[in-house]
């Protein structure tokens, strides 16, 4: 056990873990947040579909030489966010098939630009690495960690100021816009949170991973408890505790960022279940 | 000057209109109730008055103060409602968000004004309660309590009574009863032509033809009968 801990204390002496568990937990926080109205709202996958545009719009960047590729890859997504969650009732193709076909077209098209013009010698690894963020997270440099503490603290902020709106339009938007509220605004707002979430995401988790960072919080947390404020505050916690353990079990074992994070999240939506059914068998 | 006028108002979905030419007033203190077949364009028409949708031609016209976002609702659950993990206290705070504007928290007015509704729906036992815990008469009196809490005006019912058992059904319609008679508009769906004639002033009846009366004038038409007839066992 102490060699565990020797190890660990080691590796926090580099900047790099440092960087990675700041970050990491950040972007928890903010996925987890979301992640309660978007399973509510029956858009659970809206995370896949837009991180494979953001894919396809990173492999774009990433043709055109973009020096820095957030520029090009945040407005694309939530651009993309925007179509998906605004249109609502009355599109002709419905949620989710359209977000199928935006997830998979982009997909395609960014892989196949990624194959035929990427400079690098190893596109599968690029590739893999997009989509599995298996290393990306422990290469950010100063500039990635203040912008994602930045964009997070933003995406907080806002959710905060705009709780009760959140709450009153994913419970019964028609209520909420018939007694005033402004509905659209509010679904525009979520949807250009969820984008810039998704971007900042990648780093950590990688494109297809991401779904799991907004779900398993909340689908854990709705699990035990019953009331909407209780649900995102627990949710927010078990989003950052298991970034963390995962972070941390990644590097002393050397196991992918991404993947580890999601097997602990995981996990930890199965104590939540277990909790679940034995308060659930008191009542 | 009516609280509430329609006039000349078509109704219906990208150009293909459910319900023409329809005018009414609903006056301060009236209990009206929209009645006919499903399909017929009430909800349509309810919505349009929420401003939800707009008229395809006609206009709606608010008098005695009475502003837009002063209208409550009760509508038809939604399937996302059934398994929302949400207390009753929570529910019936964002009935008080229409009014707030951009402000972000609810005050101690809000508070107090939740809270009163909630011991005027007799629901204050429950206000730490789990939404989709409790019953539908229930969950029936929470929207009802949201609903009171962003109007003294006028409320618009769509089914309240809709899944209810016997029972409860009565004691749904005396609750709205009572509101009515402390002076709340009540513009009410239903398909229960029985008590909307025992508890409505006024009836709507739309379908292939409009019909809008006062109650004991409805009831000497033949419309009643054949509505009746149609419609009893629904």
């Amino acid at each position: 056990m102490s060699e565990i801990f020797d190890k660990l204390s080691l590796y926090m002496t580099y900047p790099f873990v440092r960087y990675a568990l700041i970050v990491g937990m950040f972007i928890a926080l903010c996925s987890s947040l979301l992640g309660v109205t978007l399973v509510l709202k029956r858009f659970s996958f809206i995370g896949d579909g837009l991180s494979h545009v953001a894919f396809g719009a990173m492999a774009v960047a990433a043709v055109l030489k973009f020096t820095n590729n957030m520029v090009f890859i945040l407005p694309v997504t939530v651009a993309c966010a925007i179509l998906l969650l605004m249109g609502g009732q009355s599109r002709k193709i419905k949620g989710d098939a359209a977000v199928a076909m935006i997830s998979v077209g982009a997909l395609a098209i960014g892989y196949m630009l990624m194959n035929r013009f990427s400079t690098s010698a190893n596109v599968s690894g690029d590739v893999c690495s997009t989509l599995f963020g298996s290393t990306s997270i422990l290469t950010l440099s100063k500039f990635d960690v203040w912008l994602s503490v930045i964009l997070s603290t933003v995406v907080v902020l806002l959710f905060v100021f705009f709780y009760n709106k959140i709450f009153a339009v994913t419970f019964d938007e028609s209520f909420a816009q018939a007694t005033g509220v402004r509905a659209n605004a509010y679904n525009f707002l979520i949807a250009v949170i969820i984008a810039v979430i998704i971007v900042l995401a990648m780093n950590l988790v990688g494109s297809l991973l991401i779904s799991a960072l907004v779900i398993f919080p909340a689908l854990s947390a709705m699990r035990v408890f019953r009331s909407f404020k209780s649900v995102t505050v627990c949710s927010a916690f078990f989003s950052v505790i298991c970034a963390f353990l995962g972070i941390l079990f990644s590097v002393i074992y050397g196991t992918p960022v991404g993947s580890t994070i999601v097997v602990v999240d995981i996990l930890g939506f199965l104590v939540f279940t277990v909790i679940g059914l034995i308060g659930g068998k008191k009542r | 000057m009516a609280l509430l006028e329609c006039k000349d108002l078509s109704l219906g979905y990208e150009n293909r209109a459910v319900l023409k030419d329809l005018s009414f007033k609903v006056e301060s203190g009236d209990y009206l109730c929209i009645i006919g077949e499903n399909g017929s364009g009430k909800t349509t028409l309810m919505k349009t008055i929420l401003g939800l949708k707009s008229p395809l031609k006609g206009e709606i016209i608010f008098g005695d103060g009475l502003k837009k976002n002063e209208i409550g609702y009760l509508p038809q659950q939604t399937p996302v409602q059934r398994d929302f993990p949400a207390s009753v206290q929570e529910i019936v705070l964002s009935g008080c968000l229409g009014k707030k504007g951009i402000a972000p928290f609810y005050s101690k007015e809000d508070k107090k004004l939740a809270a009163d509704n909630m011991e005027r729906m007799n629901i204050t036992s429950l206000a730490r309660r789990c939404y989709r815990e409790l019953s539908g008469g229930q969950q029936q009196r929470v929207l009802l309590a949201r609903a009171l809490c962003s109007t003294e005006k006028m409320l618009l019912l769509d089914e309240p009574v809709a899944g209810l058992d016997p029972k409860v059904t009565a004691e749904m319609y005396s609750l709205i009863k009572e509101l009515n008679d402390k002076g709340i508009t009540i513009i009410m769906i239903s398909h229960d032509i029985d008590s909307s004639l025992k508890y409505a002033n006024r009836i709507l009846h739309i379908g292939s033809d409009i019909l809008f009366c006062k109650k004991e004038d409805y009831l000497k038409s033949s419309k009643a009968f054949s509505a009746h007839g149609g419609d009893y066992n629904e």
